[in-house]
This record gives structure tokens, C-alpha cells and sequence, in this order.
């Protein structure tokens, strides 16, 4: 995160003469495949994406501007609150997954042989197919028939409809979505904690601290900055889960589906089910503000909790 | 100033993520003419890439390719591919789901082919070719093949039960004691899920009622007759004699079905492969006429059509091709690999004699008879997926059948006017 301090050190002179300056030119012409394929892939898309938020769009063909329309319509529809609630509860109980994580990554750095193979078996669940994951946890925590529920037997509790009832869908997705992002946290925090300096921790020790003592005091905050940017990874994936549900919950028949609906779900079902292009486009613009504004409250935050060397 | 440009990037990569996500289909050019046909059915693509074969061996110079897209993403797959012009040249269609693709211009019109090519359109069941018709004098494509319902059920399990199977004119009284009798601790006569094309749908005209009115404005599925069709399945639900409806969401009935828990499924003939095929299950399973209701006996029957894309470089081979793939030659081989009921009248017989094992096969071709046309009136899509929402409460048994429909009904009315 130092980009300001890589930037070229330009006189005024030179700002003046701009592009036409030889070494500007060919900066330019380097940074094109990279700067078109930005526009194509993201500005384009982004661009039709605000337009057609404003529009009544049918399946195929030309639109109508209707205003604020779509958007009205959103804020006043039940499951759209629905959902944002569901990818907000996910969203909290995904962060949960970090604290775990940190303990992990100081638990694996104590290790001194084979570091490698736990890192591999934690990052395992990050290279597999999120369908494949999600097919594989509906068994698990399938109401009759699951492991889960049987495993929770043996110790006399009753099971439940982990995807069958919307009562439990959220915790399901966000215990499969913890799985599932632990592996790439794992090495992010791990990263992290190898840049530490030992020679505090030796100096601490001379000092009498204790291991617990030394994982506050050290290893937290030094740590923090990459938390912070785990932090802010998590919620952006979170806030745009999807896969989940779609697989997790996709047979035709789950009733559980009207209660579980995430926000990009829904952004999903009205543009690719119902034709509803228009209103798809508004749930995404609405998204995307809410991405935003929560990546702004994290950098507020983080003045007050993250440590900068 | 770092914060807003992280702040940019990340929100931009978040949408961005979301907005794009199309691709094209290559198409070969080297002489030849390669056209691509998309399909959704796994145990049917074995006969189709056959269909593609005969159809290559008739006209030189034309190679059809068959893409196989799973059941979960075809229609999302296929409509943003129809929004970039990169859907396959020719595919499958659904009658609930044709609706905008016509009006939106996407498909290829071969009325005229139909007509200089001497197509006699008697050779198909006339509520199938009614639910692709669009009323607007075009042809867009012709039946490939059609289902109708019947109640499969697991003969091992009504022996165990010492039940009779079920007698072809069974009624709803008979239909309810038998599922109740069957059921055990370990077993459940019936699986009940909110099905509309194999369940309430056909229950809802067994007794009389629609589920839309005639001209296609309002939903009807709020009468007295109509909600005596649903009442069957949320009185089989209140039995204790089918799955919960959670149940039935974490294991599909079909599953259910085929792993011996439930005796009696009711659904359409295209599951016929896919229980002939599971040979330690085949031996088991049986199938049964629809029961009587209390107005007669009404089976709802639908079936793919084979259409094409607007977009194609190559709409002659294309329409070429779709009076092949729903023409008497293709219907044979549909038939003869027993991958689904050809639409084609007088092929059906050669459906029946692949699959000699199921020996009331015939049941599904009887059921023609008194066949009602799937109801896909406005944007069936949408109001058709509203379904779980407002009658999973009757079906729990938290409110009574007419509170659920008229509930339903009011939502479907919202679909159908904001259609029009």
C-alpha cells in the first residue's frame, strides 16, 4: 500500500510538456492493453449498468427511461429489506471467521516442522469449486439423511434442517463460507506475522512476558494492518455471496429459498429469471453504494485499532 | 486521497464482478457450415447427438453440434447469450418460458419453411402446438416431444405394505387411503412437494377448476373448484402420509422416490429413462393412470419445441435442421433410445416398446384424452416462481388452502396486469 511513494517525482517543467515527452509516450502506450481492457470490462458494464438502472427494460429490445422507478420500487419491496438483511447477518458471521483465522495463523507459525502440508490442507477448500463445495455441505447437512445431524446425535442433539429451514440457512452458509475463505486468510495472516521482527519478541521475553502476553501486545497489533485488509476483502466477497444459496438451496422445490435470499441472489432472480432487467440493475447500483459505504466506515475505523509502523 | 482510490477500485472490481459474465460460442468455418444446438437434459443428449448424426448423414455440409447445458443455468446461460447474439443457432424451448424471447424478435420464424416444406402440423398433440402459440400467425418451432402424468410408484413397497396396487380408475378417496395405508415409520406413501406441472396443477382441473382464466387476465386459482385441487395435497400433508415440505427440500421427491422412501410419486413420463436405467430400481417400479377427481378425470401435459435464433449466420441450415429434429426420423430415434415421448404422432408406440420392462407405459398416451395445455399465460416465469412463497403456509398447515390461493391469486392478478 506505499503506490504514493513509488510515483515519479515530476517538475513542473516536465508536467507541462506532457505527452509529448518520449518516456510519457511510451508509459502510455504500455499502460493501453491494460487501460482498455479496463474500460471494456468494467467502466462499459458499469456505465450501462447506472443507465439501465433507470430504465424499464423488457427481456430483449430497447428500454424506457422511468426515473427513480426501479429504485422506489426497491426500498419499498419486503424482500429486498429481507435480503439485505441476510447478506448483512452473513456478512457479520463471515467476519467471525477472521479471530479464527489469526489464532490459526500464530498456532501454525509456532509449528517448526511441516508448516507447509497445514497450509496446504487449510488452502485445500480455497482452490475447490465453490459448487462442488456447496454440493458436498448440502449432504453433510442434510435434515434426514447428514452427517452433521448424526454426529450432533451421538451427543443427544437433535439435528435440524440446516438447509431446509430459514431459520438456519444464513448460519449454514456462513459456516461453509468460513471454510471455504480460511485457507486465503490463512496465508494473508501468515504473511503478515513472518514480517514481524523476533527480536521483540526475544526483548519482550527478557522483559518477563508470557506467550499470551506477547500475542496482545506484538503480535495484534503489528498483525493489524493485515487483519485490516482481510477485513475489508471479507466483506466485499461476503456482501456479494451468491454461489451458496444458488447451489446449497438451488432444487427447484426448497421452500427454505423465500427466507434466504441473499442481495446478489435477488439481483440474479430479477435479471436472469424474471426478465426484470431494470429492477436487477437498481439492486446492483444500490450494492455497489452499499459495498462503498462499507469499505469508507472501515477506513474510518481504522484509525482508531490499526497500527501503522 | 489513497482512501477514495482504494475506495474506487474496490467498489469498481465489486460491481464490475457482477456486470460482466457472457461469452461467445465459436462456429466453424471451413466449407462447412457448423450450426450448435443447445439442449439441457443429460439422459436425452446421447439421443440428440444421434438426431445431430442422421440429420449430418441427409445433408452433407452441415455438422451440428450439441451443447449441453445443466438444467440450473440453461435459461440464464441462453438469455444473456441471446443478448450478445452468441445463443446456439437452434434449442430447446419451453412453453412458460417462450413468451419474451418472441416477442423480443429473438427467435428465427419458419412459418414459411412449415408451409413450402409440406409440414402436416395434425402429426403433432394440439394442446402442445396451442401452448407455443404466441397469436401472432407465426411459427417459431415445432413440438419434439410431450409428457403427460402419471403416478409411479414402488410395487416392492406396496407389497411390503400388503396394499393393492392402484386400479385404473381409482378416485381421490381411493388415491388418499392408499398413500395413508402405505405409510410407515420408515416409509411415506406419497411424496407431496408444491408441484405445478405433476401435482396441483392436474388436481386443480381434476376438480373443476383453472388456475387462469380463459382470456388470460386473472387468476382463477382462488375458486372453490380450484382450491379443492389444492386441498388434495395439503390433505395428503395433513395425513402425515408424504415428507414435510422441508424434508422434500433437502432430498428432492424424485430422490426420495428412487431410495425407497416414498411409494407413490406423482410426475410426468420423461422420469421413465431415468428409473429404467437405475437397474436394482427398475424391477420396482410400476405406473398408474392419474386418480378421478370430483369433475372427471384432466392431466396436464407441455412439451419442448425445437426453435431458432434470430441471430444466426445461418438461418436456412438452422430452420434446415429444426423440421429434422421434430420431424418423424428424429422422433423414431427419440423413441427408440426411450429418451422421452415423441411428439410425433405414431412414433409414441416405438417409446413404449424400449423400456419392455415398464409394461403401463401406455397410461402417459391414454392420458392425451383428456390432456389440459400447461397454463404459461403472461410472464410465467415470474408469477409461476411466486409459488413457494404464498403456498408453502398451506402446505405446513399455518393457513387453510383458500386463504393461501386468494393470497396467491392477488399476486398472480399484480403479475399478469403489470404485463400487459
Amino acid at each position: 500500500m506505499s503506490t504514493q511513494t513509488r510515483e515519479p517525482v515530476r517538475s513542473a517543467k516536465r508536467r507541462r510538456t506532457g505527452v509529448s515527452n518520449r518516456t510519457d509516450w511510451w508509459a502510455l502506450v504500455m499502460i493501453a492493453p491494460a487501460t482498455i481492457g479496463l474500460a471494456v470490462l468494467y467502466l462499459w458494464p458499469f456505465a450501462s449498468t447506472f443507465l439501465t438502472s433507470f430504465m424499464n427494460v423488457p427481456a430483449f429490445g430497447p428500454g424506457q427511461f422511468t426515473g427513480l422507478d426501479n429504485y422506489a420500487r426497491l426500498l419499498t419491496d419486503g424482500d429486498f429489506w429481507r435480503a439485505l438483511r441476510n447478506s448483512g447477518l452473513y456478512t457479520g458471521l463471515v467476519l467471525l471467521g477472521i479471530p479464527i483465522a489469526i489464532v490459526l495463523a500464530a498456532l501454525i507459525q509456532q509449528v517448526s516442522r511441516g508448516r507447509a502440508i497445514y497450509r496446504v490442507l487449510f488452502f485445500l477448500p480455497v482452490v475447490t469449486l465453490p459448487v462442488a463445495v456447496g454440493m458436498v455441505w448440502r449432504f453433510i447437512l442434510n435434515g434426514d439423511f447428514g452427517l452433521f445431524n448424526w454426529a450432533l446425535s451421538l451427543f443427544g442433539i437433535p439435528g435440524q434442517y440446516w438447509v431446509a429451514d430459514d431459520r438456519f440457512t444464513i448460519y449454514a452458509f456462513a459456516a461453509v463460507g468460513i471454510w471455504m475463505t480460511l485457507g486465503i486468510n490463512l496465508i494473508i495472516l501468515g504473511a503478515g506475522l513472518q514480517s514481524i521482527p523476533m527480536d521483540l519478541y526475544e526483548a519482550s521475553s527478557l522483559d518477563g512476558a508470557g506467550r499470551i502476553r506477547q500475542f496482545f501486545s506484538i503480535t495484534l497489533p503489528l498483525l493489524s494492518p493485515t487483519i485490516f485488509f482481510v477485513m475489508i476483502l471479507s466483506v466485499i466477497s461476503a456482501l456479494q455471496m451468491f454461489d451458496l444459496v444458488f447451489v446449497m438451496l438451488g432444487s427447484i422445490n426448497n421452500t427454505a429459498i423465500d427466507g434466504s435470499k441473499t442481495i446478489v441472489y435477488l439481483f440474479y432472480e430479477a435479471g436472469f429469471v424474471q426478465f426484470r432487467q431494470g429492477d436487477a440493475a437498481a439492486i446492483a447500483m444500490v450494492l455497489l453504494i452499499i459495498i462503498m459505504a462499507a469499505t469508507a466506515v472501515q477506513f474510518r475505523l481504522q484509525k482508531k485499532w490499526v497500527v501503522y509502523e | 486521497m489513497r482512501t477514495k482510490k482504494v475506495l474506487a477500485t474496490a467498489a469498481l472490481i465489486a460491481t464490475g464482478a457482477l456486470l460482466t459474465g457472457c461469452s461467445g460460442g465459436p462456429t466453424g468455418d471451413d466449407g462447412e457450415v457448423t450450426i450448435t444446438y443447445g439442449v439441457w437434459a443429460g439422459t436425452q443428449t446421447p439421443a440428440m447427438e444421434a438426431i445431430a448424426a442422421a440429420f449430418e448423414e441427409e445433408n452433407p455440409g452441415i455438422n451440428v453440434e450439441v451443447q449441453e447445458q445443466p438444467w440450473p443455468q440453461y435459461w440464464s446461460t441462453l438469455q444473456t447469450g441471446a443478448q450478445g447474439g452468441t445463443a446456439p443457432d437452434a434449442f430447446w424451448m419451453l412453453a412458460q418460458q417462450i413468451r419474451p424471447y418472441a416477442a423480443g424478435g429473438q427467435l428465427l420464424d419458419i412459418t414459411d419453411a412449415v408451409e413450402s416444406e409440406g409440414v402436416d402440423l395434425a402429426n403433432y398433440p394440439q394442446a402442445v402446438l396451442d401452448l407455443y402459440d404466441q397469436g401472432d400467425g407465426a411459427i417459431y418451432g415445432l413440438p419434439k416431444d410431450f409428457d403427460t402424468n402419471g403416478v409411479w410408484f414402488n410395487k416392492e413397497l406396496f407389497d411390503a405394505a400388503g396394499v393393492d396396487y392402484p386400479s385404473p380408475d381409482w378416485t381421490w378417496d381411493d388415491f388418499r387411503e392408499t398413500a395413508r395405508a402405505l405409510t410407515t415409520d420408515d416409509v411415506w406413501g406419497i411424496a407431496a412437494p408444491i408441484d405445478p406441472q405433476g401435482g396441483y396443477y392436474n388436481t386443480i382441473y381434476q376438480a373443476g377448476g383453472q388456475v387462469i382464466s380463459d382470456d388470460g387476465t386473472t387468476a382463477t386459482i382462488d375458486s372453490p373448484e380450484a382450491v379443492e385441487g389444492i386441498k388434495f395435497w395439503t390433505d395428503l400433508q395433513a395425513d402425515g402420509s408424504s415428507p414435510t415440505l422441508q424434508q422434500l427440500s433437502d432430498t428432492e421427491a424424485v430422490t426420495m422416490f428412487e431410495q425407497g422412501k416414498v411409494a407413490m410419486y406423482m410426475s410426468g413420463s420423461f422420469w421413465a429413462l431415468q428409473f429404467y436405467n437405475n437397474e436394482e430400481f427398475r424391477p420396482k417400479v410400476d405406473v398408474a393412470p392419474l386418480p378421478t377427481g370430483p369433475a372427471g378425470q384432466a392431466n396436464i401435459t407441455s412439451g419442448i419445441a425445437n426453435v431458432g435464433f434470430a441471430g444466426t449466420d445461418h438461418p436456412e441450415e438452422v430452420t434446415k435442421f429444426l423440421l429434422f429434429a421434430s420431424g418423424e426420423r428424429a422422433a423414431q430415434i427419440q423413441a427408440e433410445t426411450g429418451a422421452v415421448l415423441p411428439a410425433f404422432e405414431g412414433t409414441q408406440q416405438g417409446w413404449i416398446d424400449a423400456m419392455p420392462e415398464f409394461e403401463n407405459l401406455q397410461v402417459f398416451i391414454d392420458a392425451v384424452d383428456y390432456a389440459v395445455p400447461l397454463p404459461v399465460q403472461g410472464n410465467a416465469a415470474q408469477w409461476q416462481g411466486l409459488q413457494t412463497e404464498y403456498l408453502t403456509p398451506a402446505w405446513n398447515g399455518e393457513t387453510s388452502a383458500e386463504e393461501a390461493a386468494e393470497q396467491y391469486a392477488a399476486a398472480i392478478d399484480e403479475v399478469l396486469a403489470a404485463d400487459r
